[in-house]
């Protein structure tokens, strides 16, 4: 067993654990955060990902000793004082989930996509090229590809407004 | 929100939970206590198991049981059931095996279970299941289905002979062999409709309780039919009553067909429930997945199309063998017969059709219905024979397809379906024009300057959904009846609850049915709740699958709000001293025509509860039931045209256009059948050019992860253009036809007829990986220097 201290969300958690625990284990069944899922187990699909430390990472493929002092964000972090994050807007106004199961994923990987890229920086190839580590089987990519743009053109429009 | 009726574009009510974590699937159930449950399963594809040691595991901490196929059996839990009775030709009864939850004699195929291991955290489980010896004398093996036809052949069931499961016929084989005797040309080719793994992102869960002093069981489940579940669960497998058994489907993460099976695991979750005393939880991880959902095609067929003198085709003869895998899944011999060969028309009038299916067992996971399931293997087959057709006799594929279109209905296929409604023309015309069919030449030499090879295909599909007329299926063989029931319940506040038999898993219900009420009633949507996926809430229903949601689920609904208006309006009169034929409902709003008197929809709501003055002799309340069974099958049909450049050097295709025309009847929310187009077209492509179950010749299945299986990812794939043409479905109330399944189905032929297009050479099949397109192009140059 290990003793795993991290902060969630905001929120400083610990919890002595099976060394083996995988960080998503962690969050879904440990701390009950059951928003990201699992959807594959060799690190492929995405459903998964969650952002240590500012960086987009697959949580099955990361032990929650690993994570240890970081400071993880989920799906439920994303959101602040009642406010959807511009990306998790963007995927409702454009259709971008049906069954929602890999949604938790995609919106984190588009976060951290459009973090890297700079807001307004994402055309079409080089978002289908970004999302090559999350699968959908619903959407057929359509409609989350113009939620991801979407987002990315807003939030940049924001960015120029706040100067 | 706001009022949003039928063609509204409203955002998805749903939405909001899955954009914040919040959704609600079976794995985030936790219940008091529960333990947890992992298989052990084959490593051979065919076995005997003569022995099952289970000390070592049992030793193992936190192990609470490991059982058995022999307590299964033991305790009276029935065999896994296929729920329609097909007879082969000569009239005899389908040949089924027997198929066990968990096998305790004979295992056939790599993965199948023989024993679960329960225990407290799923880790201790899975090392436990680990740590269960089973003895196996391994038999000989069959993965192909024409090999396992063949003399001397492994045998799989002692009940089908040869493996055979039917040999089953439809059509008039002496009118088609007269049509060949007489035809000007003949087109013949051999078609494979490969194996495909349906691949929901949500894993298969089931969490069983046991509540012992009620003697009543408790199964939350992915399940696109929970009722269906339980009456299997009830009447065939004997694990409850029906009245002692709640089936639970919350947000079910995708199904495509794969979720509406009643699969080994959850039957096991439930007994072991009860066995061991605590709730018993599972969760499919990606590789059993792979190994024990229900597999989709995998056909191999030779047809061939007999055209006259005017290129009017006169017949089509279709010789199919079916893989049904290891075991009879529950739809698994529907899908090869009634829902594939009574499509093999297309949207074409043909004279003459005959058909034979032969069905076969072999030592590979099951096959049953994926999205399209029947239809798209048909429509490839006659969409390659077209194409392949018009290259030949040196017609446009267009104006071959035009030359044969069926232009008057109702029109009277030569395999049982009668089409109501459709133009065809006008969605391939649609298709052309959205592609600038006219602008290819152009094109092509463009991409020709550029060294690629540039080619379009076609692709006109039709489907037959709104499954289905009861009686009609029922005389073909289905031991159920597919109606769709609703309840449309208005609470005294005047905010409606609609529940469905239907079950969401992506389509968007909770929207698409809440604008029904918003148009009839000029309500907000968000007056509107869905209620679905709960036995113990919705009376009964028979789920989602083969597009039915819309034209069979929706139908009842509407039914049921003709209920609720009439008796509305009855009060409304009533309390207005009106003409009942005078009350108009508009905008919330009950109102007398040609007067300003009016109730609002929650005045006369509160009326029918409070009961103080309703005309004499009215029950109180606002509620009403309806169960609709169709009429007849509804015809969706549209024309995708693909363009694609193929790399010559590596073999790489690219779609760089793809159009698809749809004319799915009456849409109710254009961005959520445009969302379903997507998705199908994604799952058509990835058959075309990425997907395929691979088995080694011993049953290994070789792409059982997804770094072997090729799903198709968001830069495989380019951006739709999508356009509809809407004719009405004369057969249900809104003249819906549905769309769940239509890109699917449309779209793996207009690949392969591009890629065909673009490097001249036909004998390509599926999926067109690079090697495969490389090599058929290198060998068709090699050829044409010789």
């Amino acid at each position: 067993m290990s003793k795993v201290s991290m902060v969630l969300n905001g929120k400083p958690v610990a919890a002595d654990v099976e060394d083996r625990t995988l960080l998503v284990s962690f969050i879904r069944e440990v701390r009950g955060l059951t928003g990201t899922h699992v959807g594959c187990d060799t690190s492929q699909c995405g459903a998964c990902v969650v952002h240590v430390d500012g960086k987009a990472v697959k949580s099955c493929t990361m032990l929650a000793a690993q994570a240890d002092g970081a400071e993880v964000v989920t799906l439920e972090g994303l959101a602040s004082g009642g406010a959807l994050h511009p990306v998790q807007a963007a995927f409702k106004e454009n259709h971008g989930l049906q069954c929602g199961f890999c949604t938790p994923g995609m919106i984190m990987s588009a976060v951290d996509m459009i973090n890297r890229h700079g807001a307004g920086n994402l055309d079409e190839t080089t978002i289908r090229h970004e999302l090559e580590g999350n699968i959908c089987r619903c959407t057929g990519y359509h409609n989350i590809v113009k939620a991801i743009k979407a987002a990315s053109d807003q939030m940049a429009g924001m960015a120029q407004a706040a100067e | 929100m706001a009022v949003e009726g039928i063609g509204a574009r409203a955002l998805r009510k749903e939405d909001k939970r899955f954009i914040t974590g919040k959704g609600r699937y079976t794995d985030d159930m936790v219940l008091p206590g529960m333990g947890h449950a992992a298989f052990v399963r084959s490593p051979h594809a065919h076995a005997r198991v003569k022995g099952i040691d289970a000390s070592a595991a049992l030793a193992m901490p936190g192990v609470d049981a490991v059982l058995t196929g022999d307590q299964l059996v033991g305790d009276g839990i029935g065999n896994l059931i296929c729920g329609w009775m097909i007879h082969s030709k000569d009239g005899s009864p389908m040949n089924m095996g027997g198929w066990r939850a968990l096998e305790p004699e004979v295992v056939r195929h790599v993965g199948q279970a023989v024993a679960v291991v329960v225990a407290d955290t799923p880790a201790q489980a899975r090392d436990a299941a680990d740590a269960v010896v089973v003895d196996y004398e391994e038999l000989p093996a069959v993965v192909d289905a024409i090999e396992a036809l063949a003399p001397g052949a492994p045998q799989i069931h002692p009940e089908a002979a040869g493996n055979l499961i039917f040999d089953w016929e439809i059509g008039d084989e002496a009118a088609v062999e007269a049509a060949f005797d007489n035809a000007a040309h003949v087109t013949r080719m051999e078609i494979r409709n490969n194996r495909l793994v349906p691949n929901p992102m949500e894993p298969r869960a089931a969490l069983a309780s046991y509540d012992d002093a009620e003697e009543h069981y408790t199964l939350y489940t992915t399940s696109q039919n929970p009722h269906v579940a339980r009456l299997v669960l009830s009447a065939f497998y004997n694990v409850a009553p029906e009245h002692k058994l709640r089936v639970i489907a919350p947000d079910v993460g995708g199904g495509f067909g794969s979720k509406i099976y009643i699969y080994p695991e959850e039957m096991v979750c439930l007994w072991a429930s009860k066995r061991v005393g605590r709730p018993v939880k599972w969760v499919s991880d990606r590789t059993e997945a792979f190994l024990t959902d229900a597999h989709g095609r995998d056909h191999r067929s030779e047809a061939e199309l007999a055209l006259d003198a005017d290129n009017r085709i006169t017949g089509l003869r279709v010789k199919t063998i079916a893989n049904l895998g290891a075991y009879m899944s529950l739809f698994s011999s529907s899908v090869p017969t009634y829902l594939y060969a009574t499509l093999l028309s297309g949207q074409y009038d043909i004279p003459a059709i005959h058909a034979n299916v032969k069905t076969v067992y072999t030592n590979t996971t099951p096959v049953d219905a994926y999205r399209g399931a029947g239809r798209p293997e048909a429509t490839y087959l006659l969409e390659r024979l077209m194409e392949t057709a018009a290259r030949e006799v040196g017609l446009s594929p267009a104006e071959f397809r035009r030359r044969n279109f069926v232009r008057s209905f109702p029109h009277q296929t030569p395999v049982i379906m009668c089409y109501d409604a459709g133009d065809y023309d006008a969605t391939l015309d649609a298709a052309m024009k959205a592609a600038d069919y006219d602008g290819f030449a152009a094109r092509k030499a463009e991409a020709a300057s550029r060294g690629k090879l540039r080619g379009i295909g076609l692709s006109c599909y039709i489907e037959a959904c709104g499954i289905a007329p009861s009686a009609a299926v029922g005389s073909l063989g289905a031991g159920v009846g597919l109606w769709e029931s609703a309840e449309v319940r208005v609470n005294p506040v005047g905010t409606v609850e609609v529940l469905t038999g239907s079950h969401s898993h992506g389509q968007g219900h909770e929207t698409t049915f809440a604008q029904l009420i918003s148009e009839r009633f000029g309500l907000d949507t968000d007056a509107v709740s869905i209620v679905h996926g709960d036995t113990d809430k919705v009376q009964f229903g028979m789920g989602t699958y083969g597009s039915r949601s819309g034209a069979v689920g929706m139908s009842a609904i509407v039914k049921a709000l003709d209920k609720v208006e009439a008796k509305a309006k009855k009060i409304a009169a009533h309390l207005m001293e009106a003409a009942e034929g005078d009350i108009q409902i508009e905008g919330g709003e009950l109102k007398v025509a040609g007067t300003d008197k009016k109730l609002t929809f929650t005045e006369v709501a509160l009326a029918a509860y409070t009961a103080h003055n309703l005309p004499d002799g009215m029950e109180p309340g606002l509620k009403e039931g309806a169960f609709y069974d169709p009429t007849n099958f509804t015809f969706p049909a549209g024309t995708y045209v693909c363009e694609v450049e193929v790399d010559p050097e590596t073999g790489k295709t690219e779609i760089v256009n793809f159009v698809a025309a749809d004319d799915f009847g009456k849409v109710i929310n254009p961005m959520i059948v445009e969302g379903q187009v997507h998705g199908g077209l994604v799952q058509g492509i990835g058959q075309a050019l990425l997907e395929n179950a691979s088995y080694d010749e011993n049953g290994q299945l070789l792409t059982a992860s997804y770094m072997d299986y090729s799903m198709p990812r968001a830069d495989d794939v380019p951006s739709f253009k999508l356009t509809t043409h809407e004719t009405l479905c004369p057969g249900n109330p809104l003249g819906m036809k549905g769309c769940g399944e239509a890109g699917a189905i449309g779209s793996p032929p207009a690949v392969i007829n591009a890629i065909t297009d673009a490097i001249g050479s036909n004998d390509l099949a599926m999926p067109a990986s690079p090697e495969k397109v490389w090599a058929l192009y290198r060998s068709a140059m090699r050829e044409a220097a010789e």
